[in-house]
């Protein structure tokens, strides 16, 4: 069946790829939370933030950036618990294709669908005036950091989509991902948290990415943060796919 | 429309079924299950609610593995050879297996260009026009009654010609006309040379469509023939005279002896 795992898996992904166009409200509420934020941020706390030399748009919006996807995986895990509730996914299962290609259908599209939203994100923050001088290599590696991201928390999705008893269940492991950026050093400097808060948003994966992240906007040197935040990413990914695709042969066996 | 499908022809039966059985825990849902369905024919399976008439059909779809006994669907093994049993079947579950995003026409597409069939736009048509859902068909499937979207669910089963078919309650909660549409269809198929294994708690159902119906209770088929000979299964029709007691009214009138 692997010779039309190709195949199958560009069909799905076009189905559901039309899901998510066909319901654009969904990637603008996963915009609209981040961006509430971002105003909050900037416009209500930014100015008692002492960010040094940075402005205060330019500091936070990695981390927004993070909010963005972990609130948009969310909707991953609500399209894939729709479909495992509906009778289609025994049809698929039933038929003569790629059973795999079903799960990299809803990855795929999750990318694409995160990827909208950051766009958006982006967009209003430049409009917040956000300015970065990084060159295109560094947009590339923003870019890259943030698929990666994606990616490894969209496995991590697929887990409560497949094994999810309601649409609640689905999308709840998601809470404590956006919350995640807050206890780091995506909105204020960890240097002021006291002692064992400060060690735990030091050490945490949101810490490191977003500190490459800002450093790659502002050019400055990343340092060691670049392969910290890749070792998180690949990690999580590599933990999390183990874990979903030996959910999703169980509950298809 | 069988292109990029090999299917050899199978002597004997389409579906041939021995001492299945499956648990779920400490719950025997199948104790041995014997079955044969000849190629062509229409098949009903009766059963209350969980009699495990899905668990049955899940099995033989390749969607549930047995604890014991062989299946044989189109000749394949369905433990062995799941990807030719795939290949030979359509199954159209207890709630339709219809995407309600998608259009009618869409939903039909999606699975012939599954399928890899040539001209999938085309299969969508005829299919469409054969379930008299063309006008329909640019609609989203959200917006179609229940007895036009099972039309669309098995329309979707027929993409390909696969050439057995299994139609878990294929009319459950569906109104009488929509019912009837839906016996319609299926007769259609039969008609067509397509073997049917239908699931129904309807014995109406089984006996309008039925070649063939077995009565699967408590996890083993305990009758299986054709509509005649399970009716020659009851005893014959008889006359009984039953005792008729008198109401109080009957004793008060006695008493009082007032003529009415």
């Amino acid at each position: 069946m692997a010779s039309h795992f190709w195949s199958n898996t560009t069909v799905l992904t076009g189905r559901t790829m039309r899901h998510v166009t066909r319901s654009l409200d969904t990637i603008i509420t996963t915009a609209i939370t981040p961006i509430a934020m971002m105003l909050l941020f900037v416009y209500v706390f930014g100015g008692a933030i002492d960010t040094g030399t940075v402005t205060y748009v330019n500091y936070m919006l990695p981390g927004i950036l993070l909010i963005t996807i972990a609130s948009g995986i969310a909707y991953t895990a609500f399209r894939l618990f729709s479909d495992m509730q509906g009778g289609i996914f025994a049809r698929f299962q039933s038929m003569p294709i790629a059973r795999s290609g079903l799960l990299w259908a809803h990855v795929l599209t999750s990318l694409v669908a995160n990827a909208i939203s950051l766009v958006v994100v982006v967009g209003v923050a430049l409009v917040m005036g956000f300015r970065s001088g990084a060159g295109v290599l560094a947009w590339l590696a923003v870019a890259g950091i943030l698929l990666l991201f994606t990616l490894a928390l969209t496995w991590i999705a697929v887990i409560p989509g497949l094994t999810a008893k309601s649409v609640d269940g689905a999308s709840a492991f998601s809470y404590p991902l956006i919350f995640l950026p807050f206890i780091s050093s995506a909105f204020v400097p960890t240097e002021t948290m006291p002692g064992p808060v400060r060690a735990f948003a030091e050490n945490q994966p949101v810490t490191s990415i977003v500190n490459a992240v800002r450093n790659l906007f502002t050019e400055q040197p990343v340092g060691t943060d670049l392969w910290v935040a890749l070792a998180w990413c690949v990690g999580i990914l590599v933990v999390a796919y183990a874990f979903a695709n030996l959910t999703y042969r169980r509950r298809t066996s | 429309m069988l292109a990029g499908m090999s299917i050899p022809p199978t002597p004997g039966p389409a579906i041939h079924v021995r001492g299945l059985e499956k648990a779920y825990k400490e719950l025997r849902v199948l104790r041995g299950v014997d079955l044969a369905v000849a190629p062509g024919s229409i098949f009903a399976l009766l059963g209350s609610n969980g009699a495990g008439k899905t668990t049955l059909v899940n099995i033989l779809a390749t969607l549930l593995k047995s604890d014991a006994g062989t299946a044989r669907v189109n000749g394949f093994d369905v433990a062995t050879q799941a990807g030719d049993v795939r290949e030979s079947i359509s199954l159209t579950g207890q709630f339709a297996a219809v995407d309600e995003i998608l259009s009618g026409r869409e939903n039909l597409v999606l699975v012939a260009r599954l399928r890899r069939l040539k001209d999938p736009g085309g299969i969508a048509d005829r299919l469409l026009s054969r379930f008299s859902l063309t006008d329909a068909g640019a609609r989203r499937a959200a917006t179609y009654s229940g007895g036009m979207r099972r039309r669309l669910d098995i329309a979707m089963s027929l993409v390909g010609d696969p050439p057995v078919i299994f139609l878990d309650e294929p009319t459950a909660g569906l109104d009488p006309q929509a019912r009837v549409e839906v016996w319609q269809a299926v007769k259609e198929l039969a008609e067509g040379g397509t073997t049917v294994l239908l699931t129904t708690q309807y014995l109406e159902e089984a006996e309008q469509l039925a070649d063939r119906i077995a009565i699967l209770h408590e996890g083993r088929i305990i009758v299986d023939g054709t509509l005649a000979e399970l009716k020659a299964l009851l005893p014959p029709a008889k006359v009984e005279y039953v005792e008729k007691q008198p109401s109080l009214e009957d004793v008060f009138f006695a008493v009082v002896g007032a003529g009415r």
